[in-house]
C-alpha cells in the first residue's frame, strides 16, 4: 500500500470555481452551511484572482465525517461554471487521474493546464438549467447538484437559501431554490454518491473563521481595546473585533498607522485596559520600535500577526509562515518577549486567549502568528471547551509607607504595577533603562538588573504542556509550527495506518524556547523532519539556535503559496533522505 | 474642573518629582516644567487623575520631574500613546509634551490625526527651532538659512512649518503660544487648555540657550497677539499667516465635536454571558 494516498478516507474535496460575478465563493459558502447543518465536519479555503473585486474566484472545500485541519493531496471534483483565467488557479487546485471535472460545454473547452491531469469530465448544463427560471444563476445550480451528490438534506437546504438571500428580496431568493432544486434532482452522470456519511450522533460543532477565532480569543482573555490599521488579511478580524468590544463595554480605535496602532494600545494597558492590535507583516514591521517600548516599560500588550507572503507587500492574499524570523529577532537590543503560534482554528481561540493572559500575568509583549490560510479560511470543528486559564492578572501594588517602586526586583521577575487613578503610586513608565523606582539610569547594574528581570520573568514561568502538542511515538519526528500542523497531522495517521510510527511536535510557544520540553519530546528519536512553508527555513534555523537536537534533520520547506499536502510529508518521510 | 476654593491651597511643587531634570543651566523647558506645575496646582488637579506623557527629546523628559502618572515613551509617538490611554481611560486628564522634532517631524502624522481626531487633551510643544537632544541638527520650525548645523552647512533651504497654521487646517479646536519666558502667562493659557473640551495644542517657545544662543533675545521680540481669541477659523487663519510667529496668547478656540469612544468604567468584569452569546453566533 502506497501510504501517501489517504486510504479509508472519509471526506470529500471539491474546489468550484469561476470568473466574478458567477457566485462560486457564495456557492460554496452555502455548501459549507448546509454541510454544516447536515451534521459533516469541513474546511473551506476562498482563492480570489489579482483583481481587487469581480475577479475570477474560487471556493475549496473538504467536507468530511471527522474534524479536518488541512486540505488534502487532490480534490476529488472540480465544478467549474466558466473557465475564465481559471488556469492561474490550476497550481492551487492539484487534480489526480482519479478526480472528475464538472463543466458547462456552453463555457467552452478546459484549459490545457486543468486538462493535463488526466482528470475524467462530465459535463453538466448549468447555464442552460440556470435558464429554465427567470433570473437563475448557475452558481445554485451547482451547489444543487454537489448537496444531491453529498445527500445534504433539500428542506434544511431551501431554509439556507432564503436565509442566505433575505435581503434581496423574495424574487431573487425563490428563483435560487428553483435552481438549487433544479441541480438537486438532476444530478451527475457517471458519479457515484459521495463516500462520506455526517457524524452519527453530531457533537456540538461550530462554524467559524481562524480570524474570527483570534477575536473571541482575545476577546475571552480579557482584551478591552484594540487599535489597528487596516491591512489584509487581518482586516477581517478587526471588523469581527469593532462591535463586540463595543458591546463588552470596550473600544477598537482604527489608527492613522501602525506606528500609532502599537503606541494606542500600549496607552491602554498603562491605563490598566488589556489591548491588543492585529496585523501583517509590513504593519508588524512598522510597530516593532513600539514593541520594544512595550517591552522595557513592562506594559502588556499583544499583536496578533497574520502572515502573508513576502518580503514587502509580496503577496497580500496567500499565506506563508515568514514572519518568523521578524517576530523572533526583529527587535533591537536584548528584548524578551513572547512567541505564540495558532496551531488551527480551533487553537486559534486557546492560543490568543492564552497570549493576552501571559501578557498580563507577566507584564510581558506576545506576538501571536496566524497566517492567511488559518485566518481566512472557514472551519467546522468541534465546539472547543471554555478553558479558564489558571493564570494570575496583573500584579497590584500594596501601600505601605516605603515609596512605590514601578520596577522593583521580586522573586519571579513580575513587579506590581499601578494603573492611573491608584492613588500613592504615581510613577513614569519608561523606555530608557531605568532603576527600580523607574529613575532613567545608564548604569550597568541597573541595566543587568533590569535584563535579568525582563528575561527571568518568562524564563522562569510554567507555560506546563501549552508549549506544544505533542503526540505519537516512533523514532521519527516531526516537527512543524503554526498552521502547518494540519498537514503534519495527517500525515502522521496516515503514516501510522500504513504500521509507520511517528511523533509529531506541532510548535505553539516559540519564545522563551522550552528547552527542557524539547530534550523530552525527542528522547530517542532518531531523525527528524522539520516543515515549514518558508524558502529560506527559517523555522530549521530557529530548533538549530534554540535547541540541543542531535538526531539528523530534514526540511520540508516549501514557500508560499501552495500549502504543505500531507502527502508531501507522507512522502518526505517514507523516502528519507537528507536535504541536499 | 474648576479650582476648588474652599481647598487648602496646593502648591505647585506638590507636582514636582525629586528627579533633578538633565537640562543645560537656563534652557527654556524648566520654565514649562514650571508652568505644568502651576497649572495643575490652580485647577487643584489630584496628582493620580492626572497623566503626562511624552516621547524623545530634552523636552520629553519633563514627565519624570512630575509626580503625576508618567509615560517617557518613543520618539514622535507620544500623542499615540496618549490617544490610546484617553480612549480607554476617558475619566484622566491627560497633557502631552515634547519637542518640535518630536512632534513635527518624525510625529508629524499623529500631530494632525490628533487634531483631527479632537480628543479631550492637551498638547505642549516645546518649541526650540532646534534638535537639543542630539545636539543641534535643524528641526521643521528651524529658519531655512539657519547653517548652525554641521547636518545642513547651507541651512536646510526649506521654509519652517508654522506649528499654530497646521494644527488649525488640522482641525485643533484649541490653539495658542506661549513663551517659557513668560511662565505665569504660560501657566494661565495651559489651564485654560486643560479646561478646554477638545484637543488643544500650546506651541510653548523655550529657547535652547545651548545650540539657539541667539534665541535668547527672544524676551525682547515676544509680544502678545494685539486681537482677541476668535473661534472663526478663517481670522485665525488670517492672523496666524500674518504674524512672525512671535505673537503670543490663544489664537482660536471653538466647540467642536470631541472623539471619545464609549468605555465602561471598570471593563475588566467580563461579561461572561455577553462572551457567550459571541460564541452562540458560531454555533449557528
Ligand atoms: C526613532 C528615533 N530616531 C532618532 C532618535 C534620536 N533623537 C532623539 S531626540 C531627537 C530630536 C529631539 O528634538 P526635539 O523633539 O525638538 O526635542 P528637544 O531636544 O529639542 O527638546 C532625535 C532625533 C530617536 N531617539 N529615535
Ligand atoms: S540642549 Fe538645549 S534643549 Fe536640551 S537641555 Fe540643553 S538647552 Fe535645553
Ligand atoms: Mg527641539
Amino acid at each position: 500500500m502506497n501510504p501517501a494516498t489517504n486510504t479509508n478516507k472519509q471526506d470529500i474535496s471539491v474546489a468550484l470555481v469561476g470568473s466574478g460575478g458567477a457566485g462560486v465563493v457564495a456557492a460554496g459558502e452555502l455548501l459549507l452551511t448546509l454541510a454544516f447543518e447536515s451534521g459533516y465536519y469541513g474546511l473551506m479555503r476562498k482563492a480570489y484572482g489579482p483583481q481587487i473585486r469581480g475577479g475570477e474566484s474560487a471556493a475549496l472545500l473538504r467536507l468530511g465525517s471527522y474534524p479536518i485541519y488541512c486540505m488534502d493531496d487532490n480534490f476529488d471534483l472540480l465544478l467549474a461554471l466558466d473557465w475564465q483565467n481559471t488556469e492561474r488557479f490550476a497550481a492551487e487546485i492539484p487534480l489526480a487521474d482519479t478526480s472528475l471535472i464538472i463543466a458547462d460545454p456552453a463555457a467552452g473547452a478546459i484549459p490545457p493546464v486543468i486538462a493535463a491531469s488526466g482528470a475524467a469530465v462530465e459535463s453538466a448544463e448549468l447555464a442552460a438549467m440556470a435558464g429554465e427560471t427567470p433570473g437563475g444563476r448557475g452558481n445554485m445550480v451547482a451547489l444543487g447538484l454537489l448537496s444531491g451528490w453529498l445527500g445534504l438534506d433539500a428542506t434544511k437546504a431551501r431554509r439556507c437559501i432564503s436565509a442566505a438571500f433575505s435581503d434581496k428580496g423574495s424574487e431573487v431568493a425563490a428563483s435560487s431554490i428553483a435552481c438549487f432544486e433544479r441541480g438537486f434532482v438532476t444530478g451527475i452522470k457517471g458519479l457515484a454518491a459521495a463516500n462520506i456519511t455526517p457524524t452519527s450522533s453530531p457533537e456540538p460543532r461550530w462554524h467559524l473563521s481562524g480570524n474570527e477565532a483570534c477575536g473571541l480569543g482575545v476577546l475571552r482573555g480579557g482584551v478591552r481595546f484594540a487599535a489597528a490599521y487596516p491591512i489584509t488579511p487581518a482586516s477581517d478580524m478587526l471588523e469581527w473585533l469593532a462591535p463586540r468590544l463595543e458591546q463588552l463595554g470596550g473600544s477598537l480605535l482604527q489608527a492613522e498607522d501602525e506606528l500609532a496602532s502599537i503606541n494606542m494600545i500600549i496607552g491602554a494597558s498603562f491605563g490598566g485596559v488589556p489591548a491588543m492590535t492585529a496585523t501583517s507583516g509590513p504593519g508588524l514591521a512598522l510597530m516593532l520600535e513600539g514593541f520594544g517600548l512595550a517591552i522595557a516599560s513592562e506594559t502588556p500588550v499583544v499583536i496578533i500577526n497574520v502572515m502573508r507572503g513576502g518580503p514587502s507587500t509580496g503577496i497580500p492574499t496567500k499565506s506563508e509562515q515568514t514572519d518568523l524570523n521578524i517576530a523572533l529577532y526583529g527587535m533591537h537590543g536584548d528584548a524578551p518577549h513572547l512567541v505564540l503560534a495558532a496551531l488551527d482554528t480551533s487553537d486559534c481561540i486557546f492560543t490568543s486567549q492564552w497570549a493576552v493572559r501571559l501578557a498580563e500575568a507577566l507584564q510581558a509583549s506576545a506576538i501571536v502568528l496566524s497566517d492567511q490560510g488559518l485566518a481566512q479560511s472557514r472551519a467546522l470543528i468541534p465546539a472547543p471547551a471554555s478553558p479558564e486559564l489558571a493564570l494570575a492578572v496583573r500584579k497590584k501594588p500594596e501601600i505601605t509607607d516605603a515609596p512605590y517602586q514601578r520596577y522593583a526586583i521580586t522573586e519571579d521577575g513580575v513587579s506590581p504595577m499601578a494603573v492611573p487613578g491608584d492613588a500613592q503610586t504615581m510613577y513614569t513608565a519608561d523606555g530608557l533603562e531605568h532603576s527600580p523606582s523607574g529613575k532613567p539610569s545608564s548604569a550597568f547594574a541597573d541595566h543587568s538588573a533590569q535584563l535579568d528581570k525582563r528575561q527571568g520573568k518568562l524564563q522562569q514561568f510554567d507555560y506546563g504542556e501549552h508549549w506544544a502538542e505533542t503526540g505519537g511515538d516512533g523514532d521519527t519526528a516531526i516537527i512543524c509550527w503554526g498552521s502547518s500542523t494540519g498537514a503534519a497531522r495527517e500525515a502522521r495517521q496516515r503514516l501510522q495506518q500504513a504500521g509507520i510510527p511517528v511523533r509529531l511536535i506541532a510548535m505553539r510557544l516559540l519564545l522563551p524556547a522550552r528547552s527542557a520540553q524539547m530534550d523530552e519530546a525527542l528522547r530517542g528519536v532518531k531523525r527528524v523532519l522539520v516543515v515549514e512553508q518558508s524558502h529560506s527555513r527559517q523555522f530549521l534555523h530557529y530548533l538549530r539556535a534554540h535547541f540541543d537536537i542531535d538526531a539528523p534533520m530534514a526540511c520540508l520547506a516549501k514557500p508560499g503559496p501552495l500549502s504543505i499536502s500531507p502527502g508531501e510529508i507522507v512522502e518526505r518521510i517514507s523516502n528519507w533522505r537528507q536535504d541536499p | 474642573m474648576s479650582p476648588d476654593k474652599t481647598a487648602i491651597r496646593i502648591k505647585p511643587r506638590q507636582y514636582k518629582s525629586d528627579i533633578k531634570p538633565v537640562w543645560c543651566p537656563g534652557c527654556g523647558h524648566f520654565a514649562v516644567l514650571n508652568a505644568i506645575t502651576k497649572a495643575l496646582a490652580h485647577l487643584a488637579l489630584a496628582n493620580k487623575d492626572v497623566a503626562l506623557l511624552s516621547g524623545i527629546g530634552c523636552s520629553s523628559r519633563v514627565p519624570a520631574y512630575t509626580s503625576v502618572y508618567g509615560f517617557h515613551g518613543i520618539h514622535g509617538r507620544a500623542l499615540a500613546l496618549a490617544s490610546g490611554l484617553k480612549a480607554a481611560r476617558p475619566e484622566l486628564t491627560v497633557l502631552v509634551a515634547g519637542g518640535d522634532g518630536d512632534g513635527l517631524s518624525i510625529g508629524g502624522n499623529h500631530f494632525i490625526h490628533a487634531c483631527r481626531r479632537n480628543m479631550d487633551m492637551t498638547y505642549i510643544i516645546m518649541d526650540n527651532e532646534v534638535y537639543g537632544m542630539t545636539k543641534g541638527q535643524a528641526s521643521p520650525t528651524t529658519a531655512p538659512d539657519w547653517t548652525m548645523s554641521k547636518l545642513t552647512p547651507h541651512g536646510t533651504g526649506q521654509r519652517p512649518f508654522q506649528p499654530a497654521a497646521l494644527a488649525l487646517a488640522a482641525g485643533a479646536s484649541f490653539i495658542a503660544r506661549g513663551f517659557s519666558g513668560d511662565p505665569n502667562g504660560l501657566a494661565q493659557m495651559l489651564v485654560k487648555a486643560i479646561q478646554h473640551r477638545g484637543f488643544s495644542v500650546i506651541q510653548a517657545l523655550s529657547p535652547c540657550p545651548t545650540y539657539r544662543p541667539e534665541h535668547m533675545d527672544w524676551k525682547h521680540q515676544i509680544r502678545e497677539f494685539t486681537e482677541p481669541c476668535t473661534d472663526d477659523p478663517i481670522t485665525a487663519a488670517q492672523r496666524i499667516q500674518a504674524d512672525d510667529g512671535q505673537s503670543t496668547g490663544i489664537v482660536f478656540q471653538r466647540e467642536l465635536p470631541v472623539w471619545q469612544p464609549y468605555h465602561q468604567k471598570s471593563p475588566l468584569r467580563a461579561p461572561t454571558a455577553v462572551l457567550k452569546s459571541f460564541e452562540q453566533e458560531f454555533a449557528l
